[in-house]
């Protein structure tokens, strides 16, 4: 174990080991875009689509990698490995085979094992190029995107409610508290048009006036458009989620405090044994010191002792 | 192509998640891509749809109150309602050093030392610590001798050996504060991320553990001599160790008086006895002993009071008299 024990030479290694560390608060996900031993064109646009809208805060990989196959127990691990070296929790995988053409893999991480994977078929794609529009529209890098997510099989069909938790935290980009108005430029529409496929756009917003103090929104759409075919995928296991899930606030959980409607706040306090025995004892215990009222008292006595002889 | 005419009515039926900036309207039914008479209309649709329902985030999100900066409107977003999952684990809190346990039983606090101090040897300001320090070894050019002193001991070497074991002991302490921390799965970030071999956390803790060789050893050793004859005549497996333990788990003391060993049994006997009879024994009186005898006399009177109260009254139905108390009064 202690032999196991190695520490950061330098302080700058030290400093960048420390931005891997696990946060209280997390703000941003690191995503990693990688793809297996065959691709298609189409493919390859998509990853890098999918890079250019997330250049700010991801990594992509150029070479081809032999053995990564997710849903595969074993198949895993170089995945883990990568996810682990990069720091990164989102991971999407292309690959392209007969039996699954166009495919992607879109998966989440925990502590740098897989948490969930959802893995779709790419069809209908027009990429970013394709789309011919007023450059002065182009939504800038790593601002806070809009979602709006269509259709009743989001909610009924058990691979696309979790899709769509996939989706969302793919694109949200930053976690943040606050935001800018002015910085609101772009939105992702994702429509569920059958049980199994989604179809999702990106568009530019246009903020124009209304007369009032809201915009009036409008669409201009900027590309990548493209249906995902949901194949297979894997729910988290509950454990792992319920770990998952929990807050800062979980972290230091308000105990013995209940809140009453009538009464307010209420509090239990208990007192644990006070070990009066191993008490560090100081030169100014309060209870060591004279006090005040008999000091006066004192000196007051020694004065008039002093006044009467006279 | 671009221009879609807005729908500036607000979606009578979506959901609207501020914290994640997501509308989301389940009710919306989208013709289906085959139904859809060609693509461009099934785009046409989404894009009026999504104009609607960002319209609908903008209300919300426009309605906040905003805070004026230099670069434009900043609004506070409320949390999200969709929660999502962590990439990692919450950061655990380090244990306290034995150094610090101590401190804090003693009530010894931290003082900040000055970065720089006075050096007499050199008059002039050195660092407190570190590299060219005040008292520095290299600064002492004479070490004066003591009645004390051993002939043939070179003081100055004495004062380095010394150093470097403070340094080692220094180690080592800090080497067993964190294998207690590592025990309890708490080591400081850059050690965990920089330890290849360490598992990242707990959350392999759901996988079964793979059993020891120790605890492997002593099951094979226990199942072994679980045998009339203590294993004596069983074929022994390739590799397997004879039981630490053999035979004798009890040493009895021999009866017969002697020298040496023959008197510790009555010793042992007489010890026993004494404090037994002795009179004014350390402590004739168990206090723990007596008060809980105490406390159950002190319950079972009570019990009896109550019983009898609940029997004077005499609707409720009596289900269990107590025995003693009924014969008695028979």
């Amino acid at each position: 174990m202690v032999a196991a024990i190695r520490v950061p030479k330098t302080q700058r290694a030290r400093r960048e080991l420390l931005k891997h560390a696990p946060k209280l608060v997390e703000t941003s996900k690191k995503t990693l875009i990688l793809h297996g031993t065959k691709t298609s064109a189409v493919l390859n646009s998509v990853l890098s689509d999918i890079y250019h809208l997330k250049r700010d805060n991801a990594v992509k990989y150029t070479k081809k990698n032999d053995n990564i196959r997710p849903f595969e127990s074993g198949g895993e691990s170089s995945l883990e490995f990568f996810s682990l070296k990069t720091d990164c929790s989102l991971i999407v995988y292309g690959s392209h085979s007969k039996k699954r053409p166009n495919n992607l893999i879109l998966g989440r991480t925990y502590d740098h094992h897989i948490y969930d994977l959802v893995e779709v078929g790419v069809e209908n794609y027009k990429s970013m190029e394709s789309y011919v529009y007023d450059k002065k529209l182009a939504p800038k890098l790593g601002s806070k995107p809009f979602f709006a997510f269509i259709g009743e099989h989001f909610e009924s069909a058990e691979e696309l409610k979790h899709l769509k938790e996939v989706l969302l935290d793919l694109f949200k980009g930053e976690v943040v508290e606050n935001l800018n108005l002015a910085g609101v430029d772009r939105i992702y529409v994702c429509t569920a048009i059958s049980p199994t496929t989604v179809y999702i756009m990106h568009c530019a917003l246009r903020l124009k006036r209304s007369g009032t103090s809201i915009p009036r929104m409008e669409l201009v759409e900027v590309g990548p458009s493209m249906d995902l075919v949901v194949r297979r995928h894997r729910l988290p296991v509950e454990s792992l989620k319920k770990e998952a899930m929990k807050t800062a606030e979980h972290a230091k959980k308000m105990k013995n405090v209940t809140k009453d409607p009538v009464k307010g706040k209420l509090g239990k306090v208990y007192m644990p044994d006070q070990q009066v025995g191993k008490l560090t004892l100081s030169n100014d215990v309060k209870g060591l010191k004279r006090e005040r009222r008999e000091a006066k008292k004192n000196n007051e006595d020694s004065k008039k002792q002093k006044v009467n002889p006279e | 192509m671009a221009e879609v005419p807005a729908v500036v009515a607000a979606a009578s039926s979506c959901e609207v998640d501020l914290g994640n900036l997501m509308a989301y309207d389940p009710s919306h039914h989208v013709v289906s891509a085959a139904a859809a008479a060609s693509r461009e209309e099934l785009r046409q649709e989404c894009l009026r749809k999504g104009t609607e329902l960002a319209q609908a985030v903008a209300d919300a999100l426009f309605a906040l109150p905003p805070s004026e900066d230099r670069d434009g409107p900043i609004v506070h977003l409320p949390p999200p309602t969709v929660r999502l999952p962590r990439e990692k684990h919450l950061p655990k809190p380090k244990p306290p050093t034995k150094w610090e346990l101590f401190a804090k039983a003693k009530g010894i606090t931290k003082r900040k030392k000055n970065k720089r101090e006075w050096d007499e040897q050199t008059q002039s300001w050195k660092r407190t610590y570190g590299y060219d320090r005040v008292n520095d070894d290299k600064d002492i050019p004479i070490v004066e001798a003591k009645l004390t002193d051993e002939p043939g001991v070179d003081p100055f070497a004495q004062r380095r050996d010394e150093k470097k074991k403070r340094v080692e002991k220094q180690e080592k302490n800090r080497l067993e504060n964190l294998k207690k921390a590592a025990k309890i799965g708490a080591l400081p970030s850059h050690i965990q991320l920089a330890a290849k071999a360490l598992p990242i956390t707990g959350t392999k803790a759901d996988l079964p553990k793979k059993s020891r060789k120790e605890d492997l050893e002593s099951v094979v050793g226990m199942a072994s001599s679980a045998t009339a004859s203590g294993g004596k005549f069983d074929e022994k497996l390739p590799g397997e160790k004879p039981p630490k333990h053999s035979g004798k788990h009890r040493k009895f003391l021999p009866v017969a008086e002697g020298k040496g060993m023959g008197s510790l049994e009555k010793q042992q006997n007489d010890k026993i006895l004494n404090s037994l009879l002795a009179r004014n024994s350390d402590e004739p009186l168990d206090v723990g002993k007596a008060i809980t005898m105490y406390k159950v006399k002190k319950e079972k009177q009570r019990r009896k009071e109550k019983d009898m109260s609940s029997k004077s009254d005499k609707l409720k139905p009596q289900k269990k008299p107590h025995k003693k108390s009924s014969k008695k009064k028979a």
